[in-house]
């Protein structure tokens, strides 16, 4: 399978990200074309194409759309999750450097759909490239007439804000994010009401993510069957996939769902000289991992479900025989302990619990009863925490142990670094030197 | 907890729910936690409560629903038709789940029940027990934190027991409308945390202890002073203010432990102010302990018979020619017995309850409005009015469950809230009101302006306050709520009683003291016997003296005086019981009647300036030491039983009996089951009432910057004493005036200002110096808190709200 670039096909041009550049390659023109259409017209489109959220959930973007009350008497809100934070993900970032544009515009047709008048884009506060970017993009886009009152006279008004986050994995959670953007400590909110009823300042508001809206320009100018020319039936469309890890060539490949691993590895340089496949996570750290028997599946949202993981972000994380994979699921528990918001009595006592267990093991000091207890805690975090940061904290290590047994095993008298040795598994020889 | 059906669920709204394997009918929109509690099952739970917004943060209430694949919070979750539900009773996925989040919970827990003040009544122990594993499989290091840290002067914090439930938060938030707790940091180092420049000084700081479900809130009064089980509790009520909070009082050897509000789903709901729960010492300290007479000048203990002997001589010396002023802190019981004792045992019907700023027409309004109605308006009319006008009246400060259930009315039912002030107050802002600017003194012009306002439309004019409050007024349910205060606004009552006959509104007077009005039903006013019987209406007196034993000629023929000050200037003798002369603005006319030939009888609890003066003391109970009932704003009676018990102090009823019987008459034996039938047997007046006053506003003639004042919930009072850290939570003394007010008179925020007293006549003129913060106040107005540290309106500036003061930079600024 090609690699198909539609999102990331100019990002080559130096000048993509100003509005010169955009328009240049045929930027704005969906605007246009979205404007002369009745907003239910554009949301049935977004329908028809089955584009599905990629920023890890898959819900599908009309469906969720089509749930905000029209002619309600209330403002709606497009609030665009640019709050990209897990552990391997490195697409959205990307996007807003390379074409911010892209999601300007993506932003405005979404908006006009929905009947907002106000849209937001949070964007994680450690990334100021992504920031100063979107925030120069919204400006350019209002000097030209795009945002503001009366949009190229269609009669449409909108204002885009661009805010940045303080730095929080849990904000990246829609209703932490609207809390969050309300200015409260980002913490997820009782649901129902859903934010499509009741979100942002409790008036019904639509969170997508930055790549979903992105995908919004392209499907206005092209239509329902090119855009279903790619993926499958139940993962239609392009992807904007992020490898890293210990491949020759780790970066962004936009190509269609449904690509193997294994050709997305080939578009990456294939593994590093002299390793293989040991373990990869098809989706950030929050997905189960999966391993080299892996390599042929789909990466399709359905297939990944099918094989016991899921596609989330769709940014494959690729490890070697020199990982030693209780240090890596350690550190991502102790990622989830460091970012858990603390609202909830599983995710929060959950993650201190496991991180300290999984510790003992990493200095080879683990009890062989303790992986069974670890189960049992992942067990009482999955499906019990308040959101889905406290499921995340609970996957990686079930798949882990349930792959890997022996290494962990080995960790109850060896620690990690003694039988891998670190300096082995860095991604680059220059940071092994150092 | 159990849960009635509110009034607004009808039958057609039920849904079928099976829980349990069991089929109930239950209002639609009940949350899955209570109808298990409604079955008697008990789902586990440490966020929940039925007073504040579900949260679903614990999850410790995790129970099974058909057809959902992850166990779901039974505190969040409603009922809907056929849903089955299945507790841990029934679902071993329910009881895994719970067992797990009581294992999580415990992971960071101290397990230092042996020193905690919650061990022995404790939720988290509690609920280890019944939902918990045996032993911790937790090997780890616990987080820690060091401790405690004061969030306030009064409520310490021991974060290493939070649990994170969010209950205290959100009650400052929610309930209370001091959002200054707030949840901190993230993952287990989240805690309970306030800024660094403001402390958690709520009204209501204390509730946050009790609904605390662990031992991670306690007092700096309560904390390490008992164990639960070694406390003898009573439930009893709050005898601070008129809002009538059921309490329980925790004793322990003699001495008052604890107090705590006591669940009345209709008048405190949950909750009681700071000053309920924290201001007890003064049960203990500072007593008079027996009854002393005075010789040669000098006070000397005495026996009973004694004292009672010197006490009945001098009164019977006095004739007719006695007067009986009575204060605030009397039960409904010792009021009447003052009532009966004036008018069958001294002859006399100079008697009044008010030792505070009163009138005559106030005493009218009282007569004609107030005394021996039915129960209402009530804390429920308030949540289902549409629109509540309160006028010379500060909740926050004055009744503070009143501002509560404002809020809860503003918040959930739509009530919209209308504050005819001086002030633009916090307490106002909380309970989402309007605020009417209104400078003390005004409010009789303004309450008539709106009696004669047409139904024009507003247009933003000076009458457009008035127009706004008549058609508030006259809304469905609507209820006007009357403060105290008015009594010194000439006009202000005539005018507020003829608006509401006007709108149909309904009058709430909130007098601020817990025994004014049981004082007024039971007659301690000139001219009303008991249940508001006017004393010169034949009926009346017959139906009084059959329940005394006496014919009716034996009553006084005539009303007698009203008012401190021409009771005391008419006596040769003088009954005094509860008396604070600083309170009231006849203090000099008190406190020269005490230092002269008049003799006076001093019936008290404590030392006072009073009792330093008076002729006679006879020491009586406090109310904690007895039984008895408050009658609250509402006109509901709180009865409450003795909490300390075994003590030999004796009530002013008993004292009353027993100096009436020295004196050669009766008036019964004066105990608790006498009185209470006595008064149950009076009832209340059905006959004609005297008419309402109809005063005329006085024409302000002299104006210029005019006082406002009123009583901060926490400040000087005796009832305080002895409670240092309530005192340090209690808000600053300073003035408020409104900037452009400020800028006329050259003053800046945060200057040193000196209000004097404009002197009128005899009376010398005094000054506070205080700091000034500038406000929303009325214009040409200050505002002085009116018996606050270093700041005594009634004292150091012998002025009442009203009166023109003037402002100055203190010149040592």
């Amino acid at each position: 399978m090609p690699l198909t670039p539609v999102i990331t096909e100019h990002w080559d041009q130096p000048d993509l990200y100003t509005r010169a550049g955009y328009e240049r390659t045929g930027g704005y023109q969906a605007l246009r074309k979205a404007l002369a259409t009745e907003p239910d017209a554009i949301i049935n489109l977004v329908k028809e194409t089955g584009l599905r959220g990629r920023g890890g959930a898959g819900f599908p973007t009309g469906l969720k759309w089509s749930f905000v009350p029209q002619g309600d008497d209330k403002p709606h809100y497009l609030v665009v999750n640019a709050d990209e934070s897990e552990p391997g993900a490195c697409k959205d970032v990307p996007i807003m450097i390379a074409n911010p544009h892209a999601l300007v515009e993506g932003v405005i047709i979404s908006s006009y759909a929905i009947r907002a008048s106000h849209a937001f884009i949070y964007i994680r506060g450690e990334v100021p490239e992504a920031i100063r970017r979107m925030a120069l993009a919204v400006r350019e886009a209002k000097e030209a007439g795009y945002l503001g009152h009366n949009i190229l006279g269609s009669g449409f008004d909108l204002d885009v804000v661009v805010h940045s986050g303080a730095g929080a994995y849990i904000c990246g959670e829609e209703t932490a994010l609207l809390d969050s953007l309300e200015g409260y400590r980002g913490q997820p909110r009782l649901k129902p009401p859903f934010p499509a009823v009741a979100g942002l300042y409790s008036a019904p508001t639509v969170v997508n993510n930055v790549e979903t809206i992105t995908n919004i320009p392209w499907i206005i100018n092209n239509g329902v069957d090119w855009f279903r020319q790619f993926g499958t039936e139940k993962s239609p469309g392009f992807k904007v996939f992020a490898v890293s890890g210990h491949v020759k060539r780790p970066g962004i490949y936009e190509a269609p769902l449904g690509i193997t691993m294994r050709e997305l590895l080939d578009f990456a340089g294939g593994m590093r000289d002299g390793s293989e496949v040991k373990f990869w996570v098809p989706g950030g750290s929050s997905v189960p991992m999966l391993t080299a028997d892996h390599l042929d599946l789909p990466l399709t949202y359905e297939a990944m479900v099918e094989a016991g993981t899921m596609l989330g972000t769709g940014t494959p994380m690729m490890f070697d025989q020199t990982v030693s994979v209780v240090k890596a699921v350690t550190r991502w528990l102790e990622f989830y302990k460091h970012e858990s918001c603390g609202k909830c009595t599983p995710c929060r006592e959950g993650t201190y619990w496991i991180t300290g267990v999984l510790k003992t093991f990493e200095e080879g000091k683990g009890n062989d009863p303790d992986l069974d207890l670890l189960n049992e805690l992942c067990g009482q975090i999955m499906g019990r925490s308040f959101c889905a940061l406290g499921d995340a904290a609970a996957t990686p290590y079930p798949a882990a142990v349930s792959l890997f047994r022996d290494e962990f095993l080995m960790a109850t008298h060896t620690p990690v670094d003694t039988s891998f040795d670190p300096a082995l598994s860095y991604a680059f020889s220059e940071v092994a030197a150092r | 907890m159990t849960i009635a059906p509110g009034p607004e669920q009808t039958q057609t709204d039920l849904v079928t729910v099976v829980v349990d394997d069991i089929s109930v009918r239950v209002p639609k929109g009940t949350l899955v936690i209570r109808v298990a509690e409604q079955m008697g099952v008990e789902i586990p739970r440490f966020c929940d409560h039925p007073l504040l917004d579900a949260v679903a943060a614990c999850r410790m209430c995790l129970i099974e629903i058909d057809g959902n694949p992850k166990p779901q919070p039974a505190c969040a979750i409603t009922v809907t038709d056929g849903m089955k539900v299945k507790t841990q009773r029934t679902s071993p996925v329910a009881e895994k789940a719970q067992e797990g989040v009581m294992e999580f919970l415990l992971l960071n827990h101290p397990l230092d029940c042996p020193i905690c003040d919650k061990g022995g009544e404790c939720p988290l122990q509690n609920q280890a027990m019944t939902a918990g594993r045996g032993e911790s499989r937790f090997e780890g290091k616990k987080r820690t934190f060091p401790k405690p840290i004061n969030i306030s002067a009064q409520i310490l914090l021991d974060r290493e027991r939070c649990v994170s439930c969010a209950r205290c938060t959100r009650f400052a938030d929610q309930i209370a409308g001091d959002p200054m707790l707030e949840l901190l940091e993230r993952g287990a180092q989240q805690q309970v945390g306030v800024a660094d420049d403001a402390p958690f000084d709520s009204y209501f700081s204390g509730n946050t202890i009790q609904i605390c479900p662990v031992g991670a809130l306690t007092s700096s009064l309560y904390r390490f002073r008992s164990r639960p089980f070694d406390l003898v509790s009573t439930p009893t009520t709050c005898e601070h203010c008129a809002s009538g909070c059921s309490l329980r009082t925790d004793v322990r050897r003699g001495e008052i432990t604890r107090r705590l509000a006591w669940d009345d789903p209709e008048v405190n709901e949950e909750w009681n102010c700071d000053k309920g729960r924290f201001a007890f010492k003064y049960t203990h300290d500072g007593r008079v302990k027996t009854p002393l007479i005075r010789e040669d000048g000098e006070l000397r203990p005495a026996s009973w018979p004694e004292a009672l002997d010197a006490a009945a001589r001098g009164l019977a010396a006095a004739g007719d020619r006695v007067g009986v002023l009575t204060g605030g802190r009397l039960t409904r019981e010792d009021a009447y017995s003052y009532a009966k004792f004036a008018r069958i045992v001294l002859g006399t019907d100079d008697i009044d309850f008010r030792s505070r700023p009163a009138s005559d027409e106030e005493a009218q309004f009282l007569a004609a409005a107030v005394a021996g109605r039915l129960l209402g308006p009530t804390y429920a009319d308030l949540d289902a009015a549409d629109n509540v006008v309160m006028v010379g009246l500060e909740p926050e400060d004055e009744s503070p469950i009143i501002m509560l259930r404002l809020r809860r009315a503003a918040r959930k039912a739509g009530t919209r809230v209308w504050g005819v002030s001086p002030v633009n107050t916090r307490g106002l802002a909380k309970v989402d009101g309007t605020w009417v600017p209104c400078r003390a003194g005004d409010e009789a012009a303004l309450l008539r302006s709106a009696l004669q306002s047409g139904d024009s439309p507003a247009d933003g004019s000076a009458e457009a306050a008035a127009v706004q409050i008549t058609r508030a007024l006259s809304t469905p349910g609507a209820v006007l709520l009357i403060g105290e205060r008015l009594a010194s606004v000439p006009g202000a009552l005539s005018a507020a009683w003829a608006l509401a006959e006007r709108t149909g509104a309904r009058v709430g007077w909130v007098p601020r003291r817990a025994g004014e009005r049981g004082a007024l039903d039971a007659g301690a006013l000139a001219g009303l016997l008991p249940g508001g019987r006017p004393l010169t209406d034949p009926t009346a007196r017959a139906e009084v003296a059959r329940v005394w034993g006496v014919e009716p000629d034996q009553l006084p023929r005539y009303a007698g005086r009203a008012g401190s000050g021409a009771i005391v200037e008419s006596a040769s003798a003088l009954v005094l019981a509860g008396i604070e002369p600083d309170d009231d603005p006849d203090r000099s006319a008190i406190l020269a009647a005490l230092g002269s030939e008049t003799f006076v009888v001093s019936i008290e609890t404590h030392h006072s300036a009073v009792t330093e003066l008076a002729d006679v003391i006879l020491p009586v109970a406090v109310d904690a030491e007895r039984a008895g009932s408050y009658t609250d704003w509402e006109g509901r009676v709180r009865p409450f039983g003795a909490a300390i018990t075994g003590v030999s102090t004796v009530t002013d009823s008993r004292v009353l009996a027993m100096l009436a019987d020295t004196m050669d008459r009766s008036i019964g034996r004066g105990d608790i089951g006498e009185l209470r039938s006595e008064l149950a047997a009076l009832g209340n007046w059905t006959g004609s009432r005297a008419a309402a006053p109809d005063a005329i506003p006085e024409t302000r003639v002299s104006d210029g910057l005019r006082l406002a004042s009123w009583r901060l919930l926490l400040d000087l009072g005796r009832l305080q004493d002895g409670e240092p850290h309530l005192a340090a939570t209690a808000r600053a003394t300073e003035a408020l005036m409104s900037p452009a007010t400020a800028a006329a008179y050259g003053l800046t925020d945060g200057a040193l200002v000196t209000v004097t007293a404009v002197g009128t006549g005899s009376r010398p003129r005094g000054s506070v110096c205080v700091a000034l913060r500038l406000d929303d106040v009325a214009h040409d107005t200050v505002w002085l808190p009116m018996n606050s540290p270093g700041c005594s309106v009634l004292v150091d500036l012998q002025s009442v709200p009203g009166e023109s003061v003037l402002i100055s930079l203190e010149a040592s600024a």
